[in-house]
């Protein structure tokens, strides 16, 4: 298998590895997929008052077009409202990354992160 | 190191061997004009018995290595065509006498698929699970062999995890119950002794590449006492006694022949020169926390070594270890998206088998090679874990098992 020189230096240089405090009622964390399909994705994001992500951070257990595909999303969702990032689908990272087919399943696994991880902040703000 | 910096170390010496160049040497020697091209088939001129003679030079060396006759010795294009002609061709020509047949869950595809091509017609095959460590139990064995079981096809040393079953036990257990066994040895020729005057193995199969020959050619052992019969899967000239038609590749034959040659002079050098390197690859690494080693060390040959490393991807794995040629059991590797179904038999847990990294080591490693794969594995789990979410809940004391995954 080929990839493609963006997964390379997403994978080469992964941006915003991290872990946050879960527990910190302004961050958000989703946590897809399962060990036994071959890819674990932890996506956090830090979302300010206003509703904008000031931070994002991920880890991921997968392939590298996995590990590619969470680490583009953090840079995409940095700066952007909770709305705008709600709105990412999986088809634009598989085409940033020019991911080949069989690994389509990785960016829906990014999109479906930023999903829970949204929806776990939004759940945290109504309990508060 | 050699002297190509540019390429991978080689270590996927289980999927093929680099040709040994005293074997290449003495091919080129059958093949233009001022060689011994001739047909081995040709009975009229000394083209025709140069090549013949050449043919049955190599087929000794074949037969010396594991202790047989030259005349059970029958070329094929490779281990894989001898499964199937040694699967199919009993099956057909006994399958009056019965239509049971009997192999395990790890065998190669070559075995497994004839068996479920004679599925398809009309014949029952009993696929056993093999013990955790890859070994398949005796007694779970002989409690599998029924009044129409016609044959037991069970490998000598599987191609994942180099396990080596007792194929002389097995023997034991199918001659007496005039039940044939098949060995597919493409792995262990060479590797581990085989001794066809003394194992009741009925016919073995095995491959010129896997032992330091060319690609392209096989052979399949076929025993001629007590005498095995089978149905011809590739009709034609009548060569190889009636059992595979089509013209002898003597190029081929005469670089097999030399690679079995060189096995039987120098296996024991190989073998303590492997297990040296094997040992010291495994002693590299196996400090890293959750290290898991596929298979049986103490009853494998020394040249496979399968390693799981927890909480690792495989593809990822193999992504960073891009200076190591080497293969993975993870799903990602193969076009199926399943991990290894050798593994998965075993009843490693998916994890496990996501994370299997098979190094295969041979007669042309260098220890310099070794030092710099321990290198390379150590930079790669360590940066892979450092990414890895399951690693960070395995540090903070989290029970993998009983979390709620999302499964997609």
């Amino acid at each position: 298998m080929s990839y493609s020189d963006k997964v390379l230096d997403h994978y080469e240089n992964p941006r915003n590895v991290g872990t946050m405090e879960k527990d910190d009622p302004s961050v958000g964390t989703g946590m897809v997929g399962a060990p036994a399909c071959g890819d674990v994705m932890r996506l956090q994001i830090k979302v300010s008052d206003d509703g904008v992500i000031e931070d994002a951070r991920f880890k991921t257990y997968g392939c590298g077009s996995a590990i590619a595909s969470s680490s583009l999303l953090t840079e995409w969702v940095k700066g952007k409202s909770l709305e705008e990032a709600g709105q990412i689908k999986n088809t634009d990272i598989a085409e940033e990354l020019a991911l080949p087919p069989v690994k389509i399943h990785c960016s829906v696994l990014a999109e479906d992160a930023i999903k829970a991880a949204i929806e776990d902040y939004q759940s945290k703000e109504k309990q508060s | 190191m050699s002297t190509n910096t540019q390429r991978p170390i080689y270590m996927d010496y289980a999927a093929t061997t680099p040709m040994d160049p005293r074997v290449a040497e003495k091919m080129v020697q059958f093949l233009t004009p001022d060689g011994e091209f001739g047909n081995p088939a040709s009975r009229s001129h000394p083209f025709g018995w140069h090549a013949e003679a050449a043919v049955e030079a190599a087929r000794k060396q074949i037969a010396d290595l594991i202790n047989a006759n030259p005349k059970e010795i029958v070329f094929t294009s490779g281990a894989t065509e001898s499964d199937n002609l040694a699967i199919k061709g009993v099956a057909h020509f006994y399958g009056k006498k019965g239509k049971h047949i009997v192999t395990s869950k790890t065998e190669h595809k070559a075995v497994l698929d004839s068996c479920r091509q004679l599925e398809r017609e009309g014949f029952e095959v009993t696929y056993l699970d093999p013990e955790p460590n890859g070994l398949i139990d005796l007694v779970t064995l002989e409690a599998a062999l029924r009044e129409d079981t016609i044959l037991v096809s069970i490998m000598h040393v599987n191609n994942e995890l180099g396990v080596i079953q007792d194929i002389a036990a097995i023997g034991e257990l199918t001659r007496p119950r005039g039940i044939l066994f098949h060995v597919d040895a493409a792995q262990s020729a060479g590797k581990t002794g085989i001794d066809l005057s003394t194992m009741k193995v009925d016919l073995m199969s095995f491959s010129g590449h896997k032992i330091y020959g060319p690609k392209g050619i096989g052979a399949l052992f076929v025993r001629r006492k007590p005498r095995v019969r089978l149905e011809a899967q590739m009709h034609g000239g009548g060569h190889e006694r009636g059992m595979r038609s089509g013209t002898l590749a003597t190029h081929q034959i005469v670089g097999m022949g030399e690679a079995f040659g060189l096995a039987k002079a120098e296996m024991e050098k190989d073998r303590a020169h492997i297990t040296r390197l094997r040992d010291r690859l495994y002693n590299g690494v196996k400090d890293l926390e959750e290290v898991y080693v596929n298979g049986d060390m103490a009853h494998g040959v020394p040249n496979v070594l399968n390693i799981s490393f927890n909480f690792v991807e495989g593809e990822s794995l193999i992504m960073s270890l891009k200076d190591l040629a080497v293969s993975s059991g993870s799903a990602c590797t193969s076009a199926s998206l399943e991990p290894s179904y050798v593994l998965r038999a075993l009843g490693r847990n998916d994890e496990l088998a996501h994370s299997s990294i098979r190094f295969s080591i041979g007669r042309f490693t260098t220890e310099a090679e070794i030092d710099h794969a321990i290198t390379h594995v150590r930079k790669a789990i360590a940066k892979l874990r450092e990414l890895s979410p399951l690693w960070d809940m395995y540090k903070d004391g989290v029970d993998l098992s009983q979390v709620k995954w999302a499964a997609h």
